[in-house]
């Protein structure tokens, strides 16, 4: 009973993560082309500026999570995937030193050198998880110690790269229906082009990877929970979002990526539901749920503290985005 | 080099450039708040610009601290699966803990702090500080508390082929944890109260802010001289426990290779010959170490090979001895440093008693700037790597906790792609902070120019006109 908590308070820190960061990472990702000017970019970096550090967390804490429950799963997965991971981390080095060393100079030429790092370290965390979620669902060759024996090329199949476009176009449409929150003008406008251009290409990736998630891996076939109609049901908000940005419902487009990101990763979780990592070679040594926990006991005091924690965490960052609630105008004191 | 060896390098060379960032994170955060504070009582303008100034230099530092303090979480997954498999059931649970009690809200609350000024009360606002600086002090405690049980496992028991957690509230009783922790945050606070005393320095020898300066130099002066005597004794009693818990480590800073004399003396410095097991040429204080360890004129401490000899025949044949010259000397830096340190802080505090503050005085402060790094980086230093061969002291050595399937080909590629990547962060955050410190509290160029209507300011010919040269400087006119 513990195991299976802690594997759906794992999916839910997951879904915090992505839901959050993925509107980060899209702001980021669409920095180079939505601000023309440097007081255009300062302005779409304010967007984000007093939520996306609390919002990187939720990855931290999906990390601890998982040290903390399943020790063996934290293991295998981080040695295994170790130079996608540490590309990741990288990635997060760029991301967090640019946003806060740029406007501490004047010059230009630093200020551009350090949102081009921005926009590298924007675009790799999504390639990168949506990379590793599909391998993790497909399963990799691991031994019967949990040590991955295969090789970097093999995590980069045909289907773990569709699964890292699709993250990071579904992020894109998110940071674009989140600027259109938080911006006016001339940068509303542009924003509401940008989700206008790219949804088509989102919808029409994020549904070849769920028609490959049920051909390519065996979800199907296995005993495991069926994910059943949810990676439908996400496609179908990803397109919600999409026709959501056409009729000028921006409120609905963004409950609607965000929805979409939900259930995408919910379907993740629900695919390899009991394990936690498949391994190709050999069903029998796969990690599961419950030969990669930790002790009842670590795992009881473990969720005394989560359950009294999660909620005050969530009030209080609630509350952040409640005092930020404003659109950000052309005269605001911007800090970025 | 061995996989386990740059396993090693990795962890400590993060580990000890994520440390350059975290004290005066710590420590300059709590000062911050304890400025604002006065700033919301006074309501003076010198010390919300004082705020206001140091608030550039803690984000700068902060962003630093906080990735590389990322890295340092998933490098027990990638790089030492090992470890995280026999031990994860009773480590993973305070870090996880740390991420759900401060993380959150430490960078909820600082994303609050920066972008509230204008959106809060002053009260909530100076809240939000608080709030940030204490889930530092917090984050300290869990990951110390990690740290502890690596130094001095407790509340585990081995079953089922790990180390499983059977006593949570051990782990928060470790008797190391509550000297670690402590000493720890005393040498953040000292770390950054000489950090804003000289750059306070700095800008009081050039007479630019006086009435900025002048309140934080007192306060950073009166601080420094509180925690870097606290640390000082803090760091006292925490070696008399290592006599107790880790003889080793202690023997190993001492250089003491065999059992010392009844009447132990204390050695200031020596040449080590490692291979001969022997210490021939020393300068030595009579019954100084007897003092130090039981704070009497007698006492024996146990030597060297004594020690691995008794550790032989409880572990198994093998060699029980850490690296001995890097263990002495890293602890050799450390107390001249923090000696030098509070003598210098107790010497500015009767200045400001006295209500003096000379000029050589002065120009002195800016440059002990070095002191603190110095000393808490070798305190890492002598304190993990003294710790070997052991990666959890008595329960699991270093050599087999590494991630057993990762290439020597990977670890070199990440070993050299991020010394590259942590040498390029350390050089900006040396430039922004030369050029924030130089620049002093009045410009605000870079932050404020919204202030002017953009249409005007920023248009594309503009923009190429101003690059390389910089943006046209705007006063600030908050």
């Amino acid at each position: 009973m513990l195991n299976i908590t802690w594997f759906v308070l794992v999916a839910v820190i997951f879904v915090g993560y992505f839901f959050l960061e993925g509107f980060d990472y899209g702001v980021g990702m669409l920095l180079p082309f939505m601000g023309r000017t440097d007081h255009e970019r300062r302005v779409v970096l304010t967007t984000i500026g007093p939520f996306w550090d609390g919002n990187e967390v939720w990855l931290i804490a999906a990390g601890g999570a998982i040290f903390a429950a399943f020790p063996d799963w934290y293991a295998s997965m981080l040695s295994g995937f170790y130079l996608a991971i540490f590309l990741l981390l990288g990635g997060l080095i760029l991301r967090g030193v640019s946003i806060e060393f740029r406007s501490r100079m004047e010059g230009l030429r630093w200020r551009r050198w350090w949102d081009t790092l921005f926009f590298i370290g924007s675009i790799l965390p999504p390639l990168i998880w949506g990379v590793a979620l599909a391998n993790l669902v497909k399963g990799i060759p691991i031994n019967a110690q949990g040590n991955y024996v295969g090789t970097l090329l093999q995590l980069l199949n045909p289907f773990a790269l569709v699964g890292g476009l699709t993250v990071v176009a579904v992020f894109i449409l998110h940071g674009a229906a989140f600027l259109m929150l938080r911006t006016t003008g001339e940068l509303y406008e542009r924003a509401k082009h940008v989700a206008f251009k790219v949804a088509p290409a989102v919808i029409g990736v994020f549904f070849i990877f769920i028609l490959m998630m049920y051909y390519q891996t065996d979800v199907v076939r296995r005993l495991g929970l069926d994910p059943g109609p949810v990676p439908v049901l996400a496609w179908l908000s990803i397109l919600g979002a999409g026709i959501f940005v056409r009729r000028g419902h921006d409120k609905w487009a963004f409950v609607s990526s965000g929805l979409a990101i939900v259930l995408g990763t919910a379907s993740m979780f629900l695919a390899m539901f009991p394990d936690v990592m498949i391994s190709s070679l050999n069903p029998r040594w796969s990690l599961t749920i419950y030969n990669a926990s930790s002790n009842p006991y670590s795992l009881k005091v473990m969720t005394i503290m989560a359950v009294v924690m999660l909620p005050i965490i969530v009030a209080y960052q609630a509350w952040s985005y409640w005092i930020f609630r404003r659109r950000l105008t052309d005269n605001m004191k911007l800090e970025y | 080099m061995t996989s386990v060896g740059l396993a090693r390098l990795q962890f400590g060379g993060t580990l000890l450039f994520h440390f350059l960032f975290v004290p005066l994170t710590i420590g300059l955060g709590i000062l911050i708040a304890v400025l604002e504070t006065f700033y919301v009582r006074t309501k003076s303008p010198a010390y919300k610009t004082a705020v206001k100034f140091w608030m550039k230099i803690y984000l700068v530092n902060f962003a630093v601290g906080v990735v590389t303090g990322i890295i340092q979480e998933f490098q027990f997954g990638t790089n030492w699966s090992e470890f995280s498999r026999y031990v994860g059931d009773i480590f993973g649970a305070p870090l996880a803990i740390e991420v759900l009690m401060a993380f959150f809200l430490e960078s909820t609350f600082l994303g609050i702090w920066i972008f509230g000024w204008d959106y809060l009360s002053p009260r909530v606002h100076l809240l939000s500080i608080w709030l940030t600086s204490l889930a530092s002090l917090v984050s300290a405690f869990w990951i110390l508390t990690a740290n502890s049980f690596m130094q001095e496992p407790v509340g585990y028991l081995v079953r089922n082929g790990r180390a499983e957690m059977v006593n949570f509230f051990a782990l928060l009783g470790n008797p190391q944890l509550w000297l670690e922790f402590p000493h720890t945050v005393f040498g953040a606070m000292a770390l950054s109260s000489f950090f804003m005393a000289a750059i306070s320095a700095y800008h009081l020898l050039r007479h630019t802010h006086d009435d900025v300066f002048e309140p934080s130099y007192r306060l950073a002066v009166a601080s420094a001289m509180i925690f870097s005597v606290l640390v000082f004794i803090l760091g006292h009693e925490q070696a008399q426990h290592l006599i107790v818990a880790q003889p080793m480590k202690m023997a190993a800073s001492e250089a003491l290779w065999h059992t010392s004399p009844l009447h132990a003396p204390w050695t200031l410095i020596g040449w080590i010959d490692v291979a001969r097991h022997s210490t021939p040429l020393v300068l030595q204080i009579p019954d100084m170490l007897s003092i130090l360890a039981y704070n009497r004129l007698s006492g024996r401490v146990t030597g060297i090979m004594e020690l691995n000899h008794l550790y032989q025949q409880k572990f198994g044949m093998g060699s029980y001895v850490p690296p001995v010259n890097p263990t002495f000397w890293s602890f050799r830096v450390m107390i001249f440093v923090g000696t030098s340190m509070m003598l210098i802080a107790l010497y500015g505090g009767y200045l400001m008693w006295r209500r003096k503050r000379p000029r050589w005085f002065l120009v002195m402060m800016e440059w002990t700037l070095i002191l603190p790094y110095m000393a808490t980086t070798s305190g890492w230093l002598m304190t993990e790597v003294g710790r070997q061969p052991w990666i959890v002291f008595g329960l699991m050595l270093t050599a087999k906790a590494n991630s057993p399937l990762v290439s020597i080909a990977e670890l070199w590629t990440t070993v050299i792609a991020f010394g590259i990547v942590y040498l390029s962060v350390g050089v900006a955050v040396v430039y922004l902070f030369v050029h924030i410190i130089h620049a002093g509290p009045q410009s605000e160029q870079g932050q404020d120019v919204g202030d002017k209507p953009p249409a005007q300011l920023f248009v594309p010919t503009q923009e190429r006109h101003a690059e390389g040269t910089g943006d046209p400087v705007i006063p600030d006119l908050s």
